[in-house]
Protein backbone atom coordinates (compact mmCIF):
# COMPACT_ATOMS: atom_id res chain seq x y z
CA UNK A 1 0.00 0.00 0.00
CA UNK A 2 2.83 1.93 1.29
CA UNK A 3 6.28 1.45 -0.39
CA UNK A 4 9.36 3.33 -0.03
CA UNK A 5 12.33 3.36 -2.80
CA UNK A 6 15.62 3.60 -1.92
CA UNK A 7 14.76 6.41 -0.42
CA UNK A 8 17.19 9.65 0.43
CA UNK A 9 17.10 12.85 2.22
CA UNK A 10 20.18 15.13 2.36
CA UNK A 11 19.41 18.54 3.59
CA UNK A 12 21.00 22.01 2.06
CA UNK A 13 23.96 21.85 5.03
CA UNK A 14 24.98 18.24 4.14
CA UNK A 15 23.26 16.21 6.61
CA UNK A 16 22.39 13.27 5.41
CA UNK A 17 19.20 12.26 6.83
CA UNK A 18 18.06 9.20 5.19
CA UNK A 19 20.69 6.68 3.13
CA UNK A 20 18.36 4.53 0.77
CA UNK A 21 15.40 3.10 3.20
CA UNK A 22 13.33 0.79 1.27
CA UNK A 23 10.83 -0.89 2.98
CA UNK A 24 6.36 -1.55 2.79
CA UNK A 25 3.87 -1.00 4.79
CA UNK A 26 0.81 -3.38 4.46
CA UNK A 27 -2.98 -1.86 4.26
CA UNK A 28 -4.04 -1.52 7.63
CA UNK A 29 -1.02 -1.74 9.30
CA UNK A 30 0.30 -0.21 12.06
CA UNK A 31 3.95 0.56 11.68
CA UNK A 32 6.07 1.82 14.34
CA UNK A 33 9.47 3.31 13.56
CA UNK A 34 12.27 3.46 16.49
CA UNK A 35 15.30 4.71 16.77
CA UNK A 36 18.08 6.72 18.43
CA UNK A 37 18.18 10.41 17.85
CA UNK A 38 19.29 11.61 14.27
CA UNK A 39 18.15 8.67 12.98
CA UNK A 40 15.75 10.05 10.22
CA UNK A 41 12.40 8.90 11.57
CA UNK A 42 10.97 12.09 11.70
CA UNK A 43 12.37 13.12 8.16
CA UNK A 44 10.94 9.91 7.24
CA UNK A 45 7.43 10.61 8.40
CA UNK A 46 7.91 14.40 6.49
CA UNK A 47 8.45 13.17 3.43
CA UNK A 48 5.23 10.55 3.59
CA UNK A 49 3.18 13.56 4.76
CA UNK A 50 5.04 15.35 1.87
CA UNK A 51 6.09 18.33 3.84
CA UNK A 52 9.99 17.92 1.99
CA UNK A 53 10.73 16.33 -0.71
CA UNK A 54 13.16 12.95 -0.76
CA UNK A 55 16.93 14.27 -2.40
CA UNK A 56 16.42 10.81 -4.29
CA UNK A 57 14.04 7.41 -4.64
CA UNK A 58 10.81 7.91 -4.13
CA UNK A 59 7.36 6.86 -1.68
CA UNK A 60 4.53 5.29 -3.47
CA UNK A 61 0.83 5.47 -1.73
CA UNK A 62 -1.47 2.71 -3.69
CA UNK A 63 1.33 3.20 -6.81
CA UNK A 64 1.13 6.93 -6.68
CA UNK A 65 4.55 8.71 -5.97
CA UNK A 66 3.80 11.32 -3.19
CA UNK A 67 5.21 15.05 -3.78
CA UNK A 68 2.77 16.72 -1.57
CA UNK A 69 0.41 16.45 0.89
CA UNK A 70 -2.62 14.87 0.25
CA UNK A 71 -6.46 14.68 1.34
CA UNK A 72 -6.36 11.52 2.38
CA UNK A 73 -3.15 11.37 4.63
CA UNK A 74 -3.35 12.41 8.30
CA UNK A 75 -1.01 13.77 10.25
CA UNK A 76 -0.44 14.12 13.97
CA UNK A 77 2.18 15.97 15.05
CA UNK A 78 4.72 15.87 18.43
CA UNK A 79 2.77 19.33 19.56
CA UNK A 80 -1.24 19.49 19.41
CA UNK A 81 -0.39 22.09 17.01
CA UNK A 82 -4.41 23.49 17.03
CA UNK A 83 -5.26 26.89 15.46
CA UNK A 84 -5.67 29.01 18.93
CA UNK A 85 -8.09 31.32 17.22
CA UNK A 86 -10.76 28.47 16.43
CA UNK A 87 -12.79 26.79 18.69
CA UNK A 88 -12.41 22.61 19.43
CA UNK A 89 -15.14 21.95 17.08
CA UNK A 90 -13.87 24.87 14.37
CA UNK A 91 -10.24 23.00 14.74
CA UNK A 92 -11.91 19.19 14.22
CA UNK A 93 -13.30 20.65 11.38
CA UNK A 94 -10.88 23.02 9.71
CA UNK A 95 -10.22 19.84 6.60
CA UNK A 96 -14.26 19.60 6.08
CA UNK A 97 -14.62 23.01 4.87
CA UNK A 98 -16.21 21.97 1.82
CA UNK A 99 -18.83 19.81 3.73
CA UNK A 100 -22.43 22.01 4.17
CA UNK A 101 -22.05 23.31 8.03
CA UNK A 102 -25.11 20.77 8.50
CA UNK A 103 -22.45 17.51 7.87
CA UNK A 104 -19.50 19.07 9.41
CA UNK A 105 -21.16 19.50 12.59
CA UNK A 106 -22.50 15.99 13.01
CA UNK A 107 -19.17 14.73 11.71
CA UNK A 108 -17.32 16.59 14.02
CA UNK A 109 -19.73 15.98 17.07
CA UNK A 110 -19.07 12.13 16.25
CA UNK A 111 -15.08 12.53 16.21
CA UNK A 112 -15.18 14.91 19.31
CA UNK A 113 -17.51 11.97 21.02
CA UNK A 114 -15.19 9.20 19.93
CA UNK A 115 -12.09 10.73 21.46
CA UNK A 116 -14.08 11.65 25.04
CA UNK A 117 -14.23 15.09 24.10
CA UNK A 118 -18.37 15.45 23.90
CA UNK A 119 -19.53 18.40 24.98
CA UNK A 120 -16.65 20.33 24.33
CA UNK A 121 -17.16 22.00 21.07
CA UNK A 122 -17.15 25.35 21.92
CA UNK A 123 -14.47 25.61 24.45
CA UNK A 124 -10.62 27.20 23.09
CA UNK A 125 -7.96 25.36 22.70
CA UNK A 126 -6.05 27.17 25.63
CA UNK A 127 -8.59 25.83 28.26
CA UNK A 128 -7.90 22.22 27.91
CA UNK A 129 -5.07 20.25 28.89
CA UNK A 130 -2.43 19.29 27.32
CA UNK A 131 -4.03 15.29 26.79
CA UNK A 132 -7.49 17.00 26.12
CA UNK A 133 -5.32 18.90 23.21
CA UNK A 134 -4.49 16.34 21.81
CA UNK A 135 -7.02 14.29 21.30
CA UNK A 136 -8.24 17.20 19.63
CA UNK A 137 -5.70 16.91 16.95
CA UNK A 138 -6.26 13.38 16.32
CA UNK A 139 -9.64 14.33 15.99
CA UNK A 140 -8.99 16.12 13.32
CA UNK A 141 -6.61 14.18 11.67
CA UNK A 142 -9.54 11.31 11.89
CA UNK A 143 -12.26 13.05 10.89
CA UNK A 144 -10.98 13.00 7.28
CA UNK A 145 -11.53 9.35 7.66
CA UNK A 146 -7.70 9.24 5.86
CA UNK A 147 -6.44 5.90 4.46
CA UNK A 148 -2.85 6.57 6.01
CA UNK A 149 -2.18 8.15 9.44
CA UNK A 150 1.27 9.26 9.99
CA UNK A 151 1.70 10.13 13.84
CA UNK A 152 5.10 11.70 14.61
CA UNK A 153 5.78 10.97 18.59
CA UNK A 154 2.42 12.14 19.44
CA UNK A 155 2.01 11.10 23.19
CA UNK A 156 5.78 11.96 24.11
CA UNK A 157 4.85 15.08 25.86
CA UNK A 158 1.86 13.48 27.90
CA UNK A 159 2.17 12.00 31.38
CA UNK A 160 2.00 8.06 31.62
CA UNK A 161 -1.45 7.88 32.31
CA UNK A 162 -2.96 10.00 29.94
CA UNK A 163 -0.84 8.68 27.43
CA UNK A 164 -2.09 4.57 28.29
CA UNK A 165 -5.27 6.30 27.73
CA UNK A 166 -4.79 7.81 24.63
CA UNK A 167 -3.46 4.90 23.32
CA UNK A 168 -6.75 3.25 24.09
CA UNK A 169 -8.59 5.79 22.17
CA UNK A 170 -6.22 5.66 19.45
CA UNK A 171 -6.64 1.69 18.79
CA UNK A 172 -10.37 1.79 19.56
CA UNK A 173 -10.61 4.49 16.63
CA UNK A 174 -8.56 2.38 14.14
CA UNK A 175 -10.63 -0.46 14.83
CA UNK A 176 -13.25 1.44 13.28
CA UNK A 177 -11.89 2.28 9.84
CA UNK A 178 -8.29 0.49 9.74
CA UNK A 179 -6.32 3.16 8.16
CA UNK A 180 -2.72 2.33 8.31
CA UNK A 181 -0.42 4.01 10.33
CA UNK A 182 2.74 5.15 10.62
CA UNK A 183 3.86 5.94 13.90
CA UNK A 184 7.09 7.71 14.87
CA UNK A 185 8.14 7.06 18.78
CA UNK A 186 11.16 6.71 21.25
CA UNK A 187 9.20 4.61 23.70
CA UNK A 188 9.35 1.04 22.77
CA UNK A 189 7.04 0.25 25.18
CA UNK A 190 4.58 2.33 23.05
CA UNK A 191 5.66 0.92 20.31
CA UNK A 192 4.95 -2.80 21.11
CA UNK A 193 1.78 -1.35 22.60
CA UNK A 194 0.38 -0.22 19.62
CA UNK A 195 2.44 -1.63 16.63
CA UNK A 196 2.12 -4.82 14.20
CA UNK A 197 5.27 -4.36 12.83
CA UNK A 198 8.33 -2.19 14.53
CA UNK A 199 11.19 -0.97 12.46
CA UNK A 200 14.35 0.11 14.55
CA UNK A 201 16.35 2.55 12.76
CA UNK A 202 20.05 3.65 12.82
CA UNK A 203 21.46 6.98 12.91
CA UNK A 204 24.28 8.60 10.70
CA UNK A 205 22.85 8.35 7.78
CA UNK A 206 19.49 6.94 9.19
CA UNK A 207 18.56 3.42 7.29
CA UNK A 208 16.59 0.40 8.33
CA UNK A 209 18.58 -1.85 10.77
CA UNK A 210 16.22 -4.22 11.91
CA UNK A 211 12.51 -4.85 11.57
CA UNK A 212 9.94 -6.88 13.91
CA UNK A 213 6.90 -8.52 13.66
CA UNK A 214 4.95 -8.44 16.90
CA UNK A 215 3.57 -11.54 17.92
CA UNK A 216 1.49 -10.64 20.71
CA UNK A 217 -2.39 -10.47 19.73
CA UNK A 218 -4.72 -7.62 20.84
CA UNK A 219 -5.59 -6.27 23.70
CA UNK A 220 -1.92 -6.48 24.58
CA UNK A 221 -1.17 -7.08 28.33
CA UNK A 222 1.85 -4.77 29.34
CA UNK A 223 2.43 -6.47 32.43
CA UNK A 224 2.32 -10.44 30.61
CA UNK A 225 6.23 -12.24 30.35
CA UNK A 226 5.55 -12.36 26.61
CA UNK A 227 5.47 -8.49 26.09
CA UNK A 228 8.56 -7.83 28.54
CA UNK A 229 9.93 -10.28 25.97
CA UNK A 230 9.31 -8.10 22.87
CA UNK A 231 10.43 -5.20 24.37
CA UNK A 232 13.82 -6.05 25.82
CA UNK A 233 14.12 -7.87 22.33
CA UNK A 234 13.66 -4.33 20.64
CA UNK A 235 15.64 -2.68 22.97
CA UNK A 236 18.60 -4.85 22.69
CA UNK A 237 18.09 -4.31 18.82
CA UNK A 238 18.33 -0.62 19.29
CA UNK A 239 21.39 -1.17 21.58
CA UNK A 240 23.07 -2.48 18.65
CA UNK A 241 21.86 -0.15 16.48
CA UNK A 242 23.21 2.53 18.27
CA UNK A 243 26.78 0.51 18.86
CA UNK A 244 27.87 -0.07 15.20
CA UNK A 245 30.43 2.17 14.24
CA UNK A 246 31.42 0.56 10.54
CA UNK A 247 29.06 3.51 9.04
CA UNK A 248 30.65 6.54 11.19
CA UNK A 249 34.33 5.15 9.31
CA UNK A 250 33.00 4.52 6.06
CA UNK A 251 31.53 7.96 5.84
CA UNK A 252 34.64 9.41 7.00
CA UNK A 253 36.50 7.49 4.49
CA UNK A 254 34.14 9.28 1.95
CA UNK A 255 34.91 12.54 2.89
CA UNK A 256 38.44 11.69 2.84
CA UNK A 257 38.56 11.06 -0.41
CA UNK A 258 36.40 13.90 -1.31
CA UNK A 259 38.38 16.80 0.05
CA UNK A 260 39.07 17.89 -3.12
CA UNK B 1 -8.74 11.92 32.26
CA UNK B 2 -11.48 12.87 34.55
CA UNK B 3 -9.20 14.35 36.55
CA UNK B 4 -7.65 17.01 33.73
CA UNK B 5 -11.88 17.30 33.42
CA UNK B 6 -12.15 18.34 36.62
CA UNK B 7 -8.88 21.28 36.63
CA UNK B 8 -9.93 22.55 33.62
CA UNK B 9 -13.55 22.98 34.61
CA UNK B 10 -12.20 24.72 38.12
CA UNK B 11 -10.48 27.14 36.30
CA UNK B 12 -13.47 28.15 34.41
CA UNK B 13 -15.39 28.50 37.63
CA UNK B 14 -12.78 30.43 39.01
CA UNK B 15 -11.46 32.88 36.30
CA UNK B 16 -14.87 35.07 35.06
CA UNK B 17 -16.22 35.37 38.62
CA UNK B 18 -13.35 36.61 40.47
CA UNK B 19 -11.91 39.46 38.84
CA UNK B 20 -14.53 41.41 38.20
CA UNK B 21 -15.01 43.39 41.68
CA UNK B 22 -11.18 43.87 42.11
CA UNK B 23 -11.36 45.32 38.96
CA UNK B 24 -13.66 47.79 40.03
CA UNK B 25 -11.60 48.35 43.49
CA UNK B 26 -8.65 49.09 41.18
CA UNK B 27 -9.98 51.84 39.32
CA UNK B 28 -11.11 53.66 42.51
CA UNK B 29 -7.76 53.66 43.55
CA UNK B 30 -6.50 54.94 40.41
CA UNK B 31 -8.83 57.90 40.94
CA UNK B 32 -7.63 58.53 44.83
CA UNK B 33 -4.28 60.22 44.14
CA UNK B 34 -5.13 62.92 41.51
CA UNK B 35 -8.79 63.69 43.19
CA UNK B 36 -7.04 64.28 46.60
CA UNK B 37 -4.37 66.55 44.40
CA UNK B 38 -6.82 68.58 43.18
CA UNK B 39 -8.97 69.11 46.24
CA UNK B 40 -6.27 69.90 47.97
CA UNK B 41 -4.78 72.26 45.51
CA UNK B 42 -8.46 73.51 45.04
CA UNK B 43 -8.42 74.53 49.03
CA UNK B 44 -4.89 75.90 49.02
CA UNK B 45 -5.88 78.26 46.14
CA UNK B 46 -9.34 79.32 47.98
CA UNK B 47 -8.03 79.98 51.40
CA UNK B 48 -5.17 82.07 49.51
CA UNK B 49 -2.29 80.21 50.68
CA UNK B 50 -1.83 79.91 46.68
CA UNK B 51 -2.69 82.13 44.27
CA UNK B 52 -3.43 79.87 41.33
CA UNK B 53 -2.99 82.46 37.80
CA UNK B 54 -0.50 79.87 36.87
CA UNK B 55 -2.12 76.84 37.80
CA UNK B 56 -5.88 77.75 37.66
CA UNK B 57 -7.31 75.65 40.44
CA UNK B 58 -9.98 72.87 39.22
CA UNK B 59 -13.04 74.80 39.63
CA UNK B 60 -11.64 77.10 37.21
CA UNK B 61 -10.62 74.78 34.81
CA UNK B 62 -14.10 73.26 35.27
CA UNK B 63 -15.77 76.53 34.61
CA UNK B 64 -13.82 76.77 31.43
CA UNK B 65 -14.03 73.88 29.77
CA UNK B 66 -18.38 74.08 30.62
CA UNK B 67 -18.01 77.67 28.86
CA UNK B 68 -15.70 76.51 25.85
CA UNK B 69 -18.52 73.37 25.51
CA UNK B 70 -21.42 75.92 25.98
CA UNK B 71 -20.61 78.15 23.06
CA UNK B 72 -19.90 75.32 21.11
CA UNK B 73 -16.11 76.00 20.41
CA UNK B 74 -14.77 73.18 22.15
CA UNK B 75 -16.48 70.81 19.89
CA UNK B 76 -15.40 72.77 16.42
CA UNK B 77 -12.15 72.26 17.94
CA UNK B 78 -12.32 68.77 18.77
CA UNK B 79 -13.96 68.04 15.63
CA UNK B 80 -11.06 69.20 13.54
CA UNK B 81 -8.51 67.29 15.76
CA UNK B 82 -10.20 64.17 15.40
CA UNK B 83 -10.62 64.55 11.37
CA UNK B 84 -7.17 64.89 11.35
CA UNK B 85 -6.26 62.02 13.15
CA UNK B 86 -8.67 59.86 11.48
CA UNK B 87 -7.83 61.32 8.06
CA UNK B 88 -3.84 60.61 9.09
CA UNK B 89 -4.25 57.40 10.83
CA UNK B 90 -6.39 56.03 7.68
CA UNK B 91 -3.39 56.67 5.36
CA UNK B 92 -0.77 55.43 7.91
CA UNK B 93 -2.23 52.26 9.03
CA UNK B 94 -2.86 51.45 5.22
CA UNK B 95 0.59 52.14 4.27
CA UNK B 96 2.11 50.33 7.09
CA UNK B 97 -0.31 47.26 6.81
CA UNK B 98 0.23 46.81 3.07
CA UNK B 99 4.26 47.68 3.38
CA UNK B 100 4.65 45.56 6.44
CA UNK B 101 2.84 42.60 4.47
CA UNK B 102 5.05 42.99 2.12
CA UNK B 103 8.40 43.18 3.27
CA UNK B 104 7.23 40.90 6.37
CA UNK B 105 6.01 37.95 3.92
CA UNK B 106 8.58 38.41 0.90
CA UNK B 107 12.33 38.47 1.53
CA UNK B 108 13.38 40.19 -1.74
CA UNK B 109 11.18 42.66 -0.85
CA UNK B 110 12.70 42.97 2.78
CA UNK B 111 16.25 43.63 1.58
CA UNK B 112 14.78 46.00 -0.89
CA UNK B 113 13.06 48.44 0.96
CA UNK B 114 13.23 47.36 4.64
CA UNK B 115 16.90 49.37 5.68
CA UNK B 116 15.53 52.51 3.75
CA UNK B 117 12.32 52.67 6.10
CA UNK B 118 14.72 52.20 9.29
CA UNK B 119 16.25 54.54 8.00
CA UNK B 120 13.87 57.08 7.51
CA UNK B 121 12.74 56.12 10.66
CA UNK B 122 15.73 57.28 12.33
CA UNK B 123 14.52 60.68 11.64
CA UNK B 124 12.62 62.53 14.07
CA UNK B 125 9.48 63.13 12.30
CA UNK B 126 8.87 66.48 13.20
CA UNK B 127 11.65 67.26 11.51
CA UNK B 128 9.48 66.77 8.56
CA UNK B 129 7.29 69.47 8.81
CA UNK B 130 8.68 72.42 6.99
CA UNK B 131 9.26 69.89 4.22
CA UNK B 132 5.59 69.03 4.31
CA UNK B 133 4.88 72.61 4.30
CA UNK B 134 6.98 73.51 1.18
CA UNK B 135 5.26 70.22 -0.57
CA UNK B 136 2.03 70.46 0.90
CA UNK B 137 1.16 73.88 2.07
CA UNK B 138 -0.09 74.78 5.40
CA UNK B 139 -3.04 73.70 5.42
CA UNK B 140 -4.97 70.28 6.51
CA UNK B 141 -3.07 68.50 3.70
CA UNK B 142 0.68 68.82 5.53
CA UNK B 143 -0.77 67.90 8.63
CA UNK B 144 -2.54 64.88 7.94
CA UNK B 145 0.91 63.77 6.24
CA UNK B 146 2.45 64.23 9.28
CA UNK B 147 0.49 62.11 11.52
CA UNK B 148 0.18 59.53 8.79
CA UNK B 149 4.17 59.24 9.25
CA UNK B 150 3.95 59.26 12.88
CA UNK B 151 1.03 56.11 12.40
CA UNK B 152 2.96 54.53 9.58
CA UNK B 153 6.08 53.13 11.58
CA UNK B 154 4.93 51.48 14.57
CA UNK B 155 2.27 49.24 12.40
CA UNK B 156 4.96 49.06 9.63
CA UNK B 157 7.14 47.55 12.47
CA UNK B 158 4.27 45.29 14.08
CA UNK B 159 2.71 44.04 11.17
CA UNK B 160 6.70 43.05 9.56
CA UNK B 161 7.60 41.39 12.49
CA UNK B 162 3.91 39.48 13.36
CA UNK B 163 4.34 37.83 10.09
CA UNK B 164 7.90 36.71 10.61
CA UNK B 165 6.66 35.44 13.84
CA UNK B 166 4.23 33.43 12.51
CA UNK B 167 4.85 30.08 13.66
CA UNK B 168 6.02 27.52 11.22
CA UNK B 169 4.50 24.41 12.58
CA UNK B 170 1.23 25.69 12.54
CA UNK B 171 1.50 27.02 8.76
CA UNK B 172 2.58 23.26 8.26
CA UNK B 173 -0.79 22.29 9.67
CA UNK B 174 -2.13 24.51 7.14
CA UNK B 175 0.07 22.50 4.02
CA UNK B 176 -1.28 19.31 5.55
CA UNK B 177 -4.91 20.30 4.84
CA UNK B 178 -3.60 21.74 1.68
CA UNK B 179 -4.65 25.01 1.64
CA UNK B 180 -4.49 27.09 -1.29
CA UNK B 181 -2.28 30.70 -1.53
CA UNK B 182 -5.42 32.32 -0.60
CA UNK B 183 -7.12 30.22 1.93
CA UNK B 184 -3.91 30.36 3.44
CA UNK B 185 -3.42 33.54 4.30
CA UNK B 186 -7.22 33.79 5.08
CA UNK B 187 -7.50 30.65 7.43
CA UNK B 188 -4.16 31.09 8.87
CA UNK B 189 -1.86 33.78 8.10
CA UNK B 190 -4.16 36.70 8.90
CA UNK B 191 -5.99 34.98 12.38
CA UNK B 192 -1.89 34.24 13.38
CA UNK B 193 -1.39 38.40 13.11
CA UNK B 194 -4.46 39.71 14.21
CA UNK B 195 -3.68 40.58 17.47
CA UNK B 196 -0.18 41.54 16.84
CA UNK B 197 -1.50 44.07 14.28
CA UNK B 198 -4.10 45.17 16.78
CA UNK B 199 -1.41 46.30 19.19
CA UNK B 200 0.70 47.96 16.17
CA UNK B 201 -2.93 50.14 15.15
CA UNK B 202 -3.28 51.01 18.72
CA UNK B 203 0.24 52.32 19.28
CA UNK B 204 -0.17 53.89 15.98
CA UNK B 205 -3.33 56.14 17.16
CA UNK B 206 -1.52 56.81 20.19
CA UNK B 207 1.42 58.38 17.84
CA UNK B 208 -1.57 60.12 15.71
CA UNK B 209 -2.53 62.17 18.63
CA UNK B 210 0.97 62.70 19.80
CA UNK B 211 1.69 64.45 16.60
CA UNK B 212 -1.73 66.16 15.95
CA UNK B 213 -0.54 68.33 18.51
CA UNK B 214 2.40 69.14 17.23
CA UNK B 215 0.78 69.78 13.64
CA UNK B 216 -1.54 71.95 15.45
CA UNK B 217 1.16 73.83 17.53
CA UNK B 218 2.90 74.73 14.59
CA UNK B 219 0.19 76.79 12.43
CA UNK B 220 -3.88 76.06 12.83
CA UNK B 221 -6.68 78.26 12.56
CA UNK B 222 -8.51 75.88 15.24
CA UNK B 223 -7.84 72.21 16.70
CA UNK B 224 -6.94 71.29 20.47
CA UNK B 225 -3.54 72.34 19.46
CA UNK B 226 -4.84 75.55 18.44
CA UNK B 227 -6.40 76.41 21.84
CA UNK B 228 -3.01 75.35 23.26
CA UNK B 229 -1.40 77.95 21.64
CA UNK B 230 -4.44 80.13 22.03
CA UNK B 231 -3.90 80.12 25.60
CA UNK B 232 -0.60 80.34 25.77
CA UNK B 233 -0.75 83.63 23.69
CA UNK B 234 -3.43 84.80 25.97
CA UNK B 235 -2.10 83.79 29.10
CA UNK B 236 -4.83 81.77 29.70
CA UNK B 237 -3.13 78.91 32.17
CA UNK B 238 -6.91 77.37 32.43
CA UNK B 239 -7.80 77.25 28.49
CA UNK B 240 -4.06 74.83 27.95
CA UNK B 241 -5.32 72.84 30.82
CA UNK B 242 -8.79 72.41 29.36
CA UNK B 243 -7.49 71.38 26.17
CA UNK B 244 -4.98 68.94 27.81
CA UNK B 245 -7.92 67.34 29.49
CA UNK B 246 -10.14 67.03 26.17
CA UNK B 247 -6.79 65.47 24.25
CA UNK B 248 -6.68 62.63 27.27
CA UNK B 249 -10.05 62.40 26.65
CA UNK B 250 -10.07 62.25 23.14
CA UNK B 251 -7.50 59.96 23.00
CA UNK B 252 -8.88 57.25 25.79
CA UNK B 253 -11.98 57.10 23.85
CA UNK B 254 -10.67 56.70 20.79
CA UNK B 255 -8.03 53.61 22.14
CA UNK B 256 -11.29 51.83 23.90
CA UNK B 257 -12.98 52.12 20.69
CA UNK B 258 -10.58 50.59 18.62
CA UNK B 259 -10.12 48.12 21.81
CA UNK B 260 -13.82 47.35 21.22
CA UNK B 261 -14.34 47.10 18.22
CA UNK B 262 -11.69 44.42 17.90
CA UNK B 263 -12.69 42.81 21.10
CA UNK B 264 -15.03 39.83 19.47
CA UNK B 265 -12.07 38.76 16.96
CA UNK B 266 -9.95 38.42 19.85
CA UNK B 267 -11.86 36.59 22.41
CA UNK B 268 -9.59 33.46 21.87
CA UNK B 269 -6.36 35.25 23.56
CA UNK B 270 -4.78 33.97 26.57
CA UNK B 271 -4.02 37.08 27.77
CA UNK B 272 -5.81 39.13 29.99
CA UNK B 273 -6.50 42.23 27.57
CA UNK B 274 -8.43 43.64 30.61
CA UNK B 275 -5.07 45.60 31.87
CA UNK B 276 -4.73 46.85 28.62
Amino acid sequence: MLSFETLSKTYADGTQALSAVTLDVAQGEILALVGGSGCGKTTLLRLIAGLDRPSAGRILLDGEAIAEPRADVGVIFQEPRLFPWLSVAENVGFGLSHLSAFEREGLVTNALVRVGLGGHDRRWPRELSGGQQQRVAIARALVTRPKLLLMDEPFSALDATTRASLHGHLLALWGESRPTVVMVTHDVEEAVTLADRIVVMQPKPGRVFDAFDNPLARPRDRLSPAFEAAKREILRSLDRSLRDEAPHQQKAAETAGMWW
Amino acid sequence: MSALGIETAADEQGGPARPRPRRAGVALAGFALPVVLAVLWEIAVRSGFANGRLMPPPSVVGATLWSLAASGELFTHAAATLWRVAAGFALGAAAGTLLGAVTGALPVARGLIDPTLQALRAIPSIAWVPLFILWLGIFEASKVALIAVGVFFPVYLGVAAAIQGIDRKIVEVGRVFRLGRLAMARRVLLPAILPAWITALRSGLGLGFMFVVAAEIMGASEGLGYLLVDGQQLGRPDTIIAAIISFAVLGKLADGLLVALTRPVLAWQDTARDKL
